[in-house]
């Protein structure tokens, strides 16, 4: 099992947030996790990243990570595309590329770059550009690439159709699923387009209130009119 | 027509230790959004070290090297210890250990060595007067020090993967510990690196104004008025504007107010600075869209 977590509780300061999660995401293939505004689904990826106080047992590849370092987690093979994008807004696309691959000593870091060129080719006509000077669509495709040149095992993906028109939406999940079939990392996608997600996910839960409510493939949650009723809400 | 010459030369050479310590401002408020009040203090520190191991007759270059080294071991130990522990602590409570801390080294400083007025000698000396008695020798080697130092920094900033490093750590802290870098430690090695420039502007204002513990007071007051002309969070712009201070100061000492008044000039420039142009003449502007 890539991820491993058990009975995970976060929050800020004295609020909770999350209340005694159980979850995995396996290895390659894309895990959704569902749920409505302020369900806890951002938490929950800042709760794997240590980017917020977390109790439980969050095993990556057989370790327990739970309180570690932002950083180190990073450094293990575990990228995460924030809420936000976590792209440096003041820098070039270059040098995004290359913080990207920061902790890398492989000599494989250059072939990756022209991967993500091909999988991105808006990203090598704006090579040069500052980052915040690109067009929404453009900054989070950045952001995946960014995190994907670290060659994580697993990506957290934090709704990337926030905020984007929906052509540059089915742009950037046909992107997605190329990802996903050519480069076998694990992907954990956040979503508040459930249908979309559910598309292009093979398990998926849903959240509510700091809460797993259903756990299952994603096909089956799909066809599930009940749930779709009373959580999906289409 | 001679003197003005050499009163502008004269200030490019000053300009250059404002230059340095300006940058070494700009470096640290980059990365924490405060200025360190004690960077001054910090450098007439590293500069007695120097003069007592001149003293006690290290070569000079060793003793310059040795205490470049021994600054940025300080500027990392002065972060790891004391800034570290309030990094999330408010406004105020930055400013009152950067003002402890400067009344801490100073006086340290002079209890340490003594408050009496040294002389710090000059690495750079000259048989005869050089373009036509224009510029001394040490004005010329400072000058020379500071621009390799200056090319030096920009040079590790922009092309090595450590400089991008503590300038992403700089602008998005949060992201740069996403892509693994240790932020904490890019905080550290930025007072380290902003310790030793300041050492090395010291070691070359020294044999000018001369060695005592209050020396980089008024530098830095014209650093600070150079990093503002240029904008406080452009290092490009502090270094030009740390020129520029030098010229404008030395100009308006020798032609203006007299060399009484030199340091209201930086005071001037600093008001006029915030009242006409707050971001600076290179203020950096991050154009943004969502």
């Amino acid at each position: 099992m890539l991820l491993e977590v058990k009975g995970m509780q976060a929050g800020y300061g004295q609020t909770h947030v999350l209340h005694g999660l159980d979850f995995v995401v396996e290895a390659g293939g894309v895990t959704a996790l569902l749920g409505a505004n302020g369900a806890g689904k951002t938490t929950t990826l800042r709760a794997i990243c240590g980017m917020v106080r977390t109790e439980g047992d969050i095993t990556f590849r057989g370790e327990r990570i739970t309180g570690r370092a932002t950083e180190d987690i990073a450094r293990r093979g575990l990228a995460h595309v924030p809420d936000g994008r976590g792209t440096f807004m003041e820098l070039s696309v270059e040098e995004n590329f290359r913080l990207g691959a920061y902790v890398r000593r492989d000599p494989e870091v250059r072939a990756d770059f022209e991967r993500m060129f091909e999988w991105f080719p808006r990203l090598k006509q704006r090579w040069r550009q500052q980052a915040g000077t690109l067009s929404g669509g453009e900054q989070q495709m950045l952001a995946i690439a960014r995190a994907l040149l670290l060659r994580p095992k697993l990506l957290l993906l934090d709704e990337p159709s926030f905020g984007l028109a929906p052509l540059i939406v089915q742009e950037i999940f046909g992107i997605m699923r190329r990802i996903r079939e050519e480069s076998g990392v694990g992907i954990l996608l956040v979503e508040q387009n459930a249908n979309l997600a559910l598309e292009l996910a093979d398990r998926a839960y849903l959240l509510e209130t700091g809460r797993i409510v259903v756990a299952g493939p994603a096909a089956e949650i799909r066809e599930d009119e009940a749930i779709r009723r009373s959580y999906l809400g289409y | 027509m001679d003197g003005f010459a050499h009163q502008i030369i004269a200030g490019i050479a000053t300009g250059g230790i404002y230059a340095s310590v300006a940058l070494a401002l700009v470096m640290i408020y980059q990365a924490t959004h405060h200025v360190n009040f004690a960077q001054g203090e910090m450098a007439t520190l590293s500069t007695f070290i120097a003069w007592a191991m001149v003293e006690a007759g290290i070569p000079y270059w060793l003793a310059f090297v040795a205490t470049v080294l021994v600054s940025f071991i300080i500027g990392v130990l002065v972060e790891r210890l004391l800034m570290r522990p309030v990094q999330n602590a408010p406004v105020l409570t930055h400013v009152g250990v950067f003002i402890g801390l400067l009344l801490i080294v100073g006086n340290m400083t002079g209890w340490i060595f003594g408050y009496t007025t040294k002389v710090f000698p000059s690495p750079f000396t000259s048989s005869g007067p050089l373009m036509g008695g224009l510029i001394s020798a040490h004005e010329l080697g400072s000058t020379a020090v500071t621009l390799v130092v200056l090319t030096l920094v920009f040079l590790f900033f922009r092309y090595t993967s450590l400089g991008l490093a503590m300038r992403a750590a700089a602008y998005n802290p949060r992201s740069a510990r996403l892509v693994g870098i240790r932020v904490g430690w890019m905080l550290a090695l930025g007072w380290g690196l902003a310790a030793a420039i300041g050492a090395v502007a010291g070691m070359m204002v020294a044999p000018v104004v001369f060695l005592d513990p209050t020396m980089m007071t008024g530098i830095l007051l014209y650093a600070f008025a150079g990093a503002l002309i240029g904008g406080i969070d452009n290092p490009l712009g502090a270094v030009i504007g740390g020129f520029a201070v030098g010229v404008l100061e030395n100009l308006a000492g020798a032609y203006v107010v007299g060399t009484e008044l030199k340091l209201t000039v930086a005071l001037a420039i600093i008001i006029g600075v915030l009242v006409v142009r707050p971001s600076g003449l290179l203020g950096r502007v991050v154009a943004s869209r969502v």
